[in-house]
């Protein structure tokens, strides 16, 4: 099949406009139900999303839901997904949607529900709201992923409903969301029996499931609604016995996008797409903190979120972002500090903020383009933002004459924010010199000159002053555009995360490595490919040669 | 190929030989007797019922008649003779030597079809058990145990291609065939229309009409099927099977005529006057069995369907005889779909509706079936007809299900189709009614008020010959 210009993707969403998925709210437990609607995929008449499938349609709803209930719905203590429909629950991604998709767009389709999965996890043990797969029917593929993403894991036990993860035998892939890390290191599922499940197109049913620790715990259809209830219900109370919470709820307005010939813009941020390049202006904040979705460290961050999943999705071509802040140093600290004593409090609504800038802040990380910080003058790359420059893959600081352009560390850069992998990204950036960590905690709160944060204190890449600057500005990026935009995704993926790894981290490495590269051969999609032929009247045909 | 019935399980596969399978079969052996005894037929479980039991399976004379006690019925292992140098049939493969071993690739897809065509046999004789509490005659009676052995025969069937083919997991899967129960909530049977219930003899005959047909044409499609030993198990299971629909197509055609003499003696014309089943109620069973099992074919548009197709698990209707090309590539078939209210025609890749291919037939033998009870509703000089609904009504499985279509297949608002489905399918109080002339008939040769006698008995006996020894 031809690949295929698909029209631009809008991310926001809200419960009034979600066609797949319905949320029951009942005191701490929550019931999220998966039903999606066949006849309305993304791409109008490509395909139909049969058998609960999902695309990336259905997942933006996901997403929003997940992250709508830690703000708006902080009473809820455990979340129950279950499948909307008799006897299946989700029959994973839609694979006529992946067979007709372009290469992009697949990778960045598992990236995004990746995202997703991953919040799940977030919420559960960072919000206590504990998520609670209930399979009333069989879970494959990503169906199973979005399962395996879940604290607890019940399936029904009617001699039919299975789990399984059927990618390798039936469709020569991966099951990429996620799936491999979360058996072996989540669930602990010992390899062989991995090995076995996955290569199983039909899966494990509730006994088997159980015994090699693919779910919690199963009831016969009798039992079944009373047993997920009062799971639930324990479930909420251990949460809530465990971390006491307490705010009301903050509902989430969308964010404010103006569209422009070059462009577009937020209250906070601007993106001007120049060709090959994208110029990111964040501006701090022009008002004090308040209790509000209003408040600068939410909505910016979320305004930037909404930038990056555009760069990623809507706009291939762009291969650099170029980063630059411009604010008030003092104010961008004054909401810092203002967060950082609330997060003390019982009050749920300053850890949430925190979460979202955190998350934010690793999509940062994690995207595929090359990333270049300019630190000028006017800048407030300073504590939380400059965590920002801290992800960029370089940063380039504008050597002023009387010291004004100066760096200010703070401490959200030492814990505040981790990566993925755990680590900060002070530690990231100084494997080998920790020495160098050191002398930055002892020199927080002080402004930084560029000469120094560049000879002494190795914050940025380079210092230069305006002889040098712009020149050296424009080869740096010229020079960018010009390489391999895959071997650069590669480099910066391999050079970003140093040293540690975690689940996350092999999660999104495993993906752009190994599936990314089975999504490129002739045996997935090849014309004799079995992802290709999926539900085609012929069979795959294999290159067998294994290295 | 003789059966050997000196031994514990009869069979024609050299059970002797392999000591392995042997244990296997004689360790299930007596799980199946306990089942059986549990969920079998409950009256007349220890009388001797006139049944005949497959003796060989050369075509002619391949069964013989005796009075026996069911529990005592020689089930065992049968396959149809081996044909010599015999070919896949259909798909990739087509024209290689059939496989006499399950090929690795393959395992788990044929192991499903196995088990979904097994879970049906156990099924139909749990849905069934009460019958012969009110059976119309003795006659039916022995029809009724007839059909039930023989599923406990095709269970015995598809549980030694379990056994012998499929290692571990064929085993426990055998057990499981014994495991499920129709109807139960926790443990039902795979198939929907195996789990609804079967409590009066206008449903049996019903069922075995219209549904055993759906498993004649499933058996069909796996006698094409490029692993032998199922084609051959199931060439022989189609021998059996066609007594089923006998029983089914014969039983509604007496049931018929019955109604149009009693409509003739009533006042108002109408059967239930006089305590028979009156035309409308028979077409309502008609259009609920009919359609309960065409669901059974599986969806129009299916990815499955292609790949059994293509790797030769299963075949067309009569694959070899009745195709020159066997690729089945390069084709398509349009298949109805609803869109945006309206019915049209899409083609699909030919492998892609093979389900639909095999309901094609399967709805061609059932119109030929309806003719037949017309003909003679025809003779007997009334206008009522029986009549087969289109293909999309009443459908809750494939592609039609979830909207509404009228009995013409005409798209219908919910609110319609409300408005009219009890006119069309049976009702609460229809199943009561039906019910209520269910009254068991044990004296030989007497028939139920409400169905006709046979024209004849069964191996050239007379309709009164004593088909269940109700006494010994």
């Amino acid at each position: 099949m031809a690949e295929f210009d698909y029209p631009a993707v809008n991310f926001t969403t809200s419960p009034d406009q979600y066609k797949h998925w319905k949320v029951d709210y009942d005191g701490e437990v929550a019931t999220v139900r998966m039903q999606i609607q066949e006849d309305k995929p993304l791409w109008d008449g490509k395909y139909d999303l049969k058998l609960n499938s999902y695309d990336l349609g259905v997942d933006i709803e996901l997403n929003d839901l997940v992250t709508r209930m830690r703000f708006e719905h902080p009473e809820v203590r455990a979340v129950v997904v279950t499948g909307g429909y008799d006897k299946v629950f989700c029959a994973g991604a839609n694979i006529r949607m992946l067979g007709m998709a372009p290469h992009a767009f697949k990778v960045n389709f598992c990236k995004y529900t990746n995202e997703t999965r991953c919040m799940i996890e977030e919420a559960t043990q960072q919000s206590g709201q504990i998520y609670i797969a209930a399979l009333n029917g069989t879970a494959s593929g990503g169906g199973y992923e979005l399962a395996l993403a879940c604290e607890h894991i019940y399936l029904i036990d009617d001699g039919n409903a299975a789990v399984s993860l059927p990618e390798v035998p039936l469709l020569g892939v991966l099951p990429g969301t996620g799936g491999l890390t979360r058996l072996t290191d989540k669930r602990k599922v010992r390899r062989d029996v991995s090995d076995v499940f996955c290569t199983k197109a039909e899966g494990f049913r509730a006994r088997d499931a159980k015994k090699f620790r693919l779910i919690d715990g199963s009831f016969p259809r009798s039992k079944w609604s009373a047993g997920i209830e009062s799971e639930a219900r324990r479930i909420a109370a251990e949460s809530a016995a465990r971390q006491s919470k307490s705010g009301a709820a903050v509902a989430l307005p969308g964010v404010s996008i103006t569209e422009a010939d070059d462009g577009w813009s937020y209250p906070s941020v601007s993106v001007r797409v120049d060709g090959r390049i994208a110029h990111i202006l964040l501006k701090g904040p022009e008002d004090g903190p308040s209790r509000s979705a209003g408040t600068w460290g939410l909505r910016a961050f979320r305004e930037l979120e909404d930038a990056l999943l555009r760069l990623r999705l809507n706009h291939l071509n762009v291969g650099v972002l170029i980063l630059k802040t411009e604010g008030d140093i003092d104010a961008v600290l004054a909401h810092e500090s203002w967060l950082e004593e609330n997060c003390a409090s019982d009050d749920f609504f300053y850890q949430e903020v925190r979460s979202y800038q955190s998350r934010v802040l690793r999509k940062v990380d994690n995207m595929a383009k090359s990333v270049f910080a300019l630190v000028e003058e006017g800048h407030c790359f300073v504590g939380t933002l400059f965590e920002l420059s801290l992800a960029a893959d370089r940063t380039y600081m504008f050597m002023d004459d009387d010291g004004e352009n100066a760096l200010r560390l703070s401490d959200a850069n030492f814990g505040a924010f981790p990566m993925a992998a755990g680590c900060t990204r002070l530690e990231a950036r100084f494997p080998g010199e920790p020495e160098l960590i050191e002398k930055a905690r002892s020199a927080k709160g002080e402004d930084i000159e560029a000469e120094d944060a560049f000879e002494e204190y190795g914050l940025v890449t380079i210092s230069l002053d305006d002889i040098d600057y712009e020149d050296e500005v424009r080869i740096a990026i010229e020079e960018r555009v010009s390489l391999s935009p895959d071997a650069l995704t590669g480099m910066e993926q391999n050079l970003r995360f140093p040293v540690v790894e975690s689940a996350e981290t092999k999660i999104y490495g495993r993906l752009s490595a190994w599936q990314n590269w089975i999504f490129q051969r002739p045996n997935a999609v090849g014309q004799r490919g079995a992802l290709t032929l999926y539900g085609q009247p012929e069979r795959p045909v294999f290159d067998f040669r294994r290295t | 190929m003789a059966i050997n019935y000196d031994e514990r399980i009869p069979n024609n596969v050299d059970l002797s030989s392999d000591r392995r399978l042997k244990k296997a079969l004689e360790k299930w052996q007596p799980a199946f007797l306990d089942w059986w005894r549990s969920v079998g037929p409950q009256v007349f479980s220890n009388k001797d019922v006139y049944l005949r039991t497959a003796v060989s399976t050369e075509p002619g004379g391949w069964s013989q008649f005796g009075h026996v006690k069911m529990p005592d019925y020689r089930w065992g292992v049968f396959l149809g003779a081996p044909e010599k140098d015999r070919v896949i049939p259909g798909g990739d493969h087509a024209g290689k030597p059939v496989w006499q071993e399950v090929p690795g690739e393959y395992r788990n897809a044929l192991k499903r079809i196995i088990v979904v065509q097994a879970d049906t046999e156990p099924a139909s004789v749990e849905q069934q058990r009460f019958l012969a509490d009110t059976a119309p005659s003795l006659y039916d009676c022995r029809n009724l145990f007839q059909v039930n052995v023989e599923e406990g025969r095709h269970l015995w069937a598809m549980v030694y291609l379990l056994q012998a083919y499929f290692g571990r997991d064929g085993r426990e899967e055998a057990d499981a065939l014994l495991a499920r129960r129709s109807g139960n909530e926790d443990t039902p049977r795979i198939l929907d229309a195996f789990n609804q219930p079967c409590e009066d003899w206008l449903t049996f005959f019903s069922f075995t009409t219209f549904t055993d047909r759906d498993g004649k044409y499933q058996l069909g499609s796996l006698a094409e099927s490029a692993f032998d030993p199922l084609s051959r198990t199931c060439r022989f299971m189609l021998t059996e099977e066609a007594h089923h629909m006998f029983v089914g197509e014969t039983g509604m055609e007496r049931i018929l005529r019955r109604s149009v003499e009693l409509a003739k003696l009533a006042p108002n014309g109408d059967a239930r006057e006089l305590g028979g089943i009156d035309f409308p109620t028979v077409q309502k069973w008609v259009n609920h069995w009919y359609t309960y099992s065409l669901d059974l074919f599986g969806s129009e548009i299916s990815t499955n369907a292609a790949d059994y197709f293509a790797s030769g698990l299963k075949g067309r209707w009569q694959e070899a005889k009745r195709y020159e090309d066997h690729s089945a590539l390069g084709q398509t078939k349009a298949i109805q779909q609803l869109n945006n209210g309206k019915v049209i025609e899409v083609d699909v890749p030919l492998r892609n509706a093979m389900n639909e291919l095999l309901r094609d037939e399967y709805v061609a033998d059932c119109q030929r079936v309806v003719k037949k009870w017309n003909r003679t509703l025809s003779k007997m000089d009334t206008d009522f007809r029986v009549e087969l609904p289109d293909r999309k009504f009443h459908r809750r499985q494939g592609i039609y299900a979830g909207a509404h279509f009228d009995r013409a297949g005409n798209p219908i608002a919910e609110s319609e189709w409300n408005a009219m489905r009890d006119t069309w399918l049976p009702t609460a109080d229809d199943r009561a009614y039906v019910k209520s002339l269910m009254k068991p008939v044990y004296e030989p040769g007497k028939m139920a008020n409400w169905i006709a006698a046979p024209r004849r008995g069964i191996n050239r006996q007379p309709v009164e010959f004593e088909y269940v020894r109700t006494d010994r």
